[in-house]
């Protein structure tokens, strides 16, 4: 479902240029559990924010389900991302005046849905997540990992075919991280493909299949039965 | 997304960021209510001065002396021309024009008003006996002049109600002898009118007749002469006439004005109109400055919340629907503002109305709605840029918070 091919990023920094993606070729299929590790500035994140659609390739071909995504507009490229893509963030990034359930809701008021057909979908998500008790409280009144299980609601609940999770237990202590790779590996069970990006090699070992760059390039790619 | 979905969440960050918002309704509602009120005192001038101009009396034609422009105002003398006198003769002439109903020359002057000790400066008109009629005065005791030939002079005056009460207090006027000038009168009426003649109070005014205001004040020459016509009708033949008459009798030299109390009328309408407008135009720059304002501080707010925006697109939202988003916040600041700005300028004015009740207060309609629109729209305009700028953030950046 995610095809790359000689994907390059050019940053200008200056009079310098910065290769942050230096020529990678990569497919994913759906449903997989892919682990992406690498030492600091490799070029990790770059990768993630071009599968995800809020970066351009400067060069190379990314095809998103079948489809080329360098052509896509403005308008396209958010409807793609809308449908296809979950984003978690190592900051969480909850809208610190909405309450759990409302960030959760973000997406589909974003997509227009009627609020008859959204609450049911929020509902559901949040019920998975286990925050029930927590539906109506603001992030500043939630812990850390119940933040990054309401970032993790918001970013499933338009049931996208790829997770995107960039270092999301970066921000949390061992257990409460423990318990977030927990929902993740959950989530891909149900059949969602998941993209994380970690430090922890522990973490990182437990996908099916593990990646390792290394200055903008992909170095390694393994796979293991599950 | 959906509109009702974009005013609850612009809401909801208006709500939240409750001292930014409620500065900037304030900027807006200050502009929309200065439009208000400015032009409610405007427009109340306006209808002040036509009511007055009203009360004057009906199908009057006002002889001045001096030549005039007559095509525009009617009001503007020529100037470096040294105008012929108007006279008694001159009035007595346009008695004999048919489509004329009556003719009161007018002196005017100030002079000292004495009675039992008591002294009291006021302005003194001289005239005839049609002056009452023609300016639509009642009497409230006595008589007014009697009529008779205007060349004459005679010993009688009739006195305003507050000039009465200034000298005589409670005790009865009519018949006592007063002294105006140098000279004696004999009090032989009461005027029962309120209210102001150009500028005069007509409650603090003595009348004599003409030729003994011309001996008084020594001069021959008239303030004006007042004429009526019979109807509406004939006004404009009257005035031709006028000039015809008048102009005969100065050796072919047409030196007076004729003005109807439409032109008057018309005039002033314009001058108020004009006035106004001013008003609203001083008072909608502050609605521009309310404007700048709102852009100013939507950009502080881009600035700020660069990584909600970046969060945005990542959640799939397009760059059209951020600039919805700002956009709304804008629109929704300088609508809300408006209203508030609404209600405090109507509030305003009905406060200056209780204050000076003889203002009638009351914007023109189009100025509330002119206010509101001007304040949409700017803050649609100055909601544009700051819009774009958050609509254009990279979302990669936004998020990192770089
Ligand atoms: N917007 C940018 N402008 C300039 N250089 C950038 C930009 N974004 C990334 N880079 C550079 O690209 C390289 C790769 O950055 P990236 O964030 O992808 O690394 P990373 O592997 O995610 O590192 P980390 O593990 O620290 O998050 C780095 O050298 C970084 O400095
Ligand atoms: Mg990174």
């Amino acid at each position: 479902m995610i095809e790359l091919a000689q994907v390059h990023r050019v940053f200008q920094v200056g009079d310098q240029e910065v290769h942050a993606l230096d020529g990678v070729d990569l497919t994913i299929a759906a449903g997989e559990y892919v682990s992406l590790m690498g030492p600091s500035g490799s070029g990790k994140s770059t990768l993630l924010n071009i599968i995800g659609l809020l970066d351009r390739p400067t060069a190379g071909t990314y095809r998103l389900n079948g489809r080329d995504t360098t052509t896509l507009s403005d308008d396209e490229q958010a409807r793609a991302r809308s449908e296809n893509i979950g984003f978690v963030f190592q900051f969480f990034h909850l809208v610190p005046r909405l309450t759990a359930a409302e960030n959760v809701e973000l997406p589909l008021v974003l997509a227009g849905r009627a609020p008859v057909d959204r609450r049911p979908m929020v509902e559901t998500a949040i019920d998975q997540m286990g925050l029930n008790e927590r539906a109506h409280h603001r992030p500043d009144q939630l812990s850390g990992g119940e933040r990054q299980r309401v970032a993790i609601a918001r970013a499933t609940v338009m049931r996208p075919g790829v997770l995107l999770a960039d270092e999301p237990t970066g921000n949390l202590d061992t257990t409460t991280g423990k318990e977030v790779v927990q929902i993740i590996e959950a989530l891909h069970t149900a059949g969602m493909a998941v993209i994380v990006v970690t430090h922890d090699p522990q973490i990182g070992g437990r996908a099916e299949r593990s990646l390792t760059m290394m200055d903008g390039r992909l170095v390694e790619d393994v796979r293991r039965r599950a | 997304m959906r509109v009702r979905d974009v005013v609850r969440l612009s809401w909801g960050t208006l709500i939240r960021t409750r001292l930014r918002t409620v500065m900037l309704l304030l900027a807006t509602a200050i502009g929309v209510a200065a439009v208000v009120m400015l032009t409610s005192l405007g427009e109340a001038a306006r209808r002040y001065v036509t009511a007055e101009f009203s009360s004057l009396g009906t199908n009057l034609i006002i002889v001045l002396p001096g030549r005039s422009e007559t095509s525009g105002s009617g009001l503007t003398l020529l100037a470096g021309q040294t105008p012929r006198d108007l006279t008694v003769r001159d009035a007595i002439a346009l008695e004999r024009i048919s489509a004329i109903d009556k003719v009161a020359p007018v002196v005017l002057g100030a002079a000292s008003v004495q009675w039992g000790g008591l002294e009291r400066e006021v302005p003194v008109f001289g005239s005839t006996a049609s002056f009452l009629e023609i300016r639509n005065w009642s009497m409230e005791r006595g008589q007014f002049l009697p009529p008779g030939d205007p060349e004459r002079p005679s010993s009688v005056a009739v006195l305003g109600m507050k000039l009465k009460a200034e000298l005589f207090g409670d005790t009865p006027a009519i018949g006592e002898w007063i002294r105006i000038g140098d000279r004696r009168f004999r009090v032989i009426g009461l005027l029962a009118t309120e209210g102001r003649t150009i500028g005069i109070d007509v409650q603090d005014v003595a009348i004599i007749p003409v030729a003994s205001a011309q001996q008084l004040f020594n001069t021959e020459s008239l303030f004006r002469i007042i004429t009526s016509t019979h109807s509406r009708e004939d006004m404009e033949r009257a005035r031709d006439e006028i000039r015809r008459v008048i102009t005969e009798r100065h050796q072919g030299e047409e030196d007076i004005t004729a003005v109807t109390q439409d032109a008057v009328l018309a005039t002033f309408d314009r001058i108020f109109g004009a006035l106004t407008l001013a008003l609203a135009g001083i008072a909608a720059i502050s609605l521009a400055v309310a404007g700048i304002l709102i852009m100013n501080v939507m950009l502080v707010a881009v600035s700020q919340r660069t990584a909600e925006i970046g969060l945005l697109k990542a959640l799939g939202a397009a760059r059209r629907q951020i600039m919805t988003l700002f956009l709304a916040e804008a629109i929704m600041l300088s609508f809300i503002g408006a209203m508030a700005g609404l209600l405090v300028g109507q509030g305003g004015s009905w406060m200056i109305g209780r204050l000076y009740p003889v203002l009638p207060l009351g914007p023109p309609a189009w100025a509330p709605i002119a206010a509101v629109a001007i304040a949409v729209t700017s803050g649609v305009v100055f909601g544009i840029l700051p819009a774009r700028r958050a609509a254009a953030l990279d979302p990669v950046e936004a998020l990192a918070g770089r």
